[in-house]
């Protein structure tokens, strides 16, 4: 039998470092933007529908109205706030390894802050008609 | 990365057949996890035939049945045969559950069983439950007051006693825990439901005065909030509780507090 290189009772191993004193924030964030989602992913849909199949300059005019550029900008930033809260939840369930997940939780919120403000900097050029 | 195959020294083999029992009237086809540490052998299945017509109707008084009758190195928990102690869980016709309350007649085919799953096994049928019991120890469940002992009791009105139905009545036999894919994956710092039942037993207790700081103790991205309402935990739990509701209330006691 190997010597082990840590002895720690079971109950230290459970206690370890405490509790985080968080999660709570994200937790409520996750359920708020899901609820923003709902109303905002149906009015996103209907206006891609209706900007299916028109030019460039016809789509700049409907995204150009400020309700529905407005709507555009709250669904982008609910969805990409949802979006990193979620994929954090899938890599702290499954990725076990420290660096692994540190490196994959940066990634995470490299990647939403780029796609999210690609889709702004998109949406608010093409409302303003730069 | 969670560990979602068995390690090769992990993987089940067909075991033994064990002779059917001589003139027995009625049978019932018995296949069970075997496992020793001392053999250096993998574990295996073994089945066994149990003459029903010479013991009674639960899964339990089949298995001391053959352990009386057949093989005595067969190796199980079990102690008050009636539901209370939490002694005999084990995975049972593919759930977790109690052997004692868990009737032959209630599973079709032969009855398989095997100890519960995800967690390390000590021999046959005996998981290790060391970490479960910590766990349980980490929420601290007892009385904690600052206010001085008053001369006699601590006083509960009625109501909120009831308050306590659904919570207190927790054997701790952990086929919520292991049932639970959030446990199997992160039993290391995930509480698990069957602690967690017991946190929300004490944070809901009118007589406690520590609320705020098991709030504290339980707040924490992997102790918490790894539940992720899988409600397997609502489903497994043999006394009919309902941890998954149990720990949405700490969660919801959590924002309550902030919001």
């Amino acid at each position: 039998m190997n010597t082990p290189h840590h002895i720690r009772t079971p109950l230290a191993q459970v206690r370890g470092y405490g509790a985080a004193k968080s999660g709570t924030g994200d937790f409520w964030v996750q359920r708020v933007t899901a609820v923003a989602s709902i109303p905002l992913t149906i009015a996103a849909v209907v206006i891609m529908i209706i900007l299916l199949g028109r030019n460039q300059p016809a789509a700049a005019q409907i995204l150009g109205s400020a309700p529905v550029a407005i709507i555009m900008l709250l669904f982008v930033a609910t969805i990409t706030i949802h979006m990193r809260v979620g994929m954090q939840v899938i890599i702290e369930d499954y990725v076990h390894d420290e660096l692994a997940r540190l490196a994959l939780i940066i990634a995470n919120n490299f990647f939403v802050v780029i796609v999210g403000l690609t889709a702004v900097y998109g949406l608010l050029k093409l409302s303003f008609g730069l | 990365m969670a560990q979602f195959a068995l390690p090769k020294n992990s993987k089940i083999t067909e075991g033994k057949t064990w002779p059917r029992p001589t003139s027995a009237k009625a049978e019932r086809e018995y296949r069970i996890y075997r496992w020793n540490p001392d053999d250096g052998r993998n574990p295996r299945i073994d089945t066994y035939t149990v003459d029903t017509g010479d013991c009674g109707p639960m899964v339990l008084d089949g298995l001391i049945w053959i352990k009386n009758n057949i093989d005595a190195t067969l190796t199980f928990r079990r102690s008050c045969r009636e539901g209370v102690c939490g002694s005999c869980s084990m995975n049972i016709d593919g759930v977790n559950t109690l052997a004692c309350t868990k009737a032959m007649s209630d599973i079709k085919g032969p009855i398989r069983i095997y100890p519960l799953p995800h967690m390390p096994v000590v021999k046959d049928l005996v998981p290790d439950l060391t970490n479960f019991y910590a766990q349980h120890a980490s929420v601290e469940p007892w009385l904690q007051t600052v206010s001085p002992t008053p001369r006699k009791e601590w006083k509960q009105s009625h109501e909120d006693r009831q308050r306590l139905d659904g919570l207190y009545e927790c054997i701790l036999c952990a086929c919520c825990s292991t049932a639970c894919p959030s446990y199997w994956w992160n039993s290391d710092r995930f509480l698990g439901p069957a602690a967690l039942l017991q946190a929300r037993r004490w944070i809901v207790d009118s007589r406690d005065e520590a609320t705020g700081e098991r709030l504290d103790n339980l707040e924490d991205p992997f102790r918490l909030y790894r539940c992720h309402t899988i409600m397997n935990c609502t489903k497994a739990c043999p006394k009919h509780l309902n941890p998954a509701k149990a720990i949405a209330e700490i969660k919801r006691a959590l924002v309550e507090r902030q919001v």
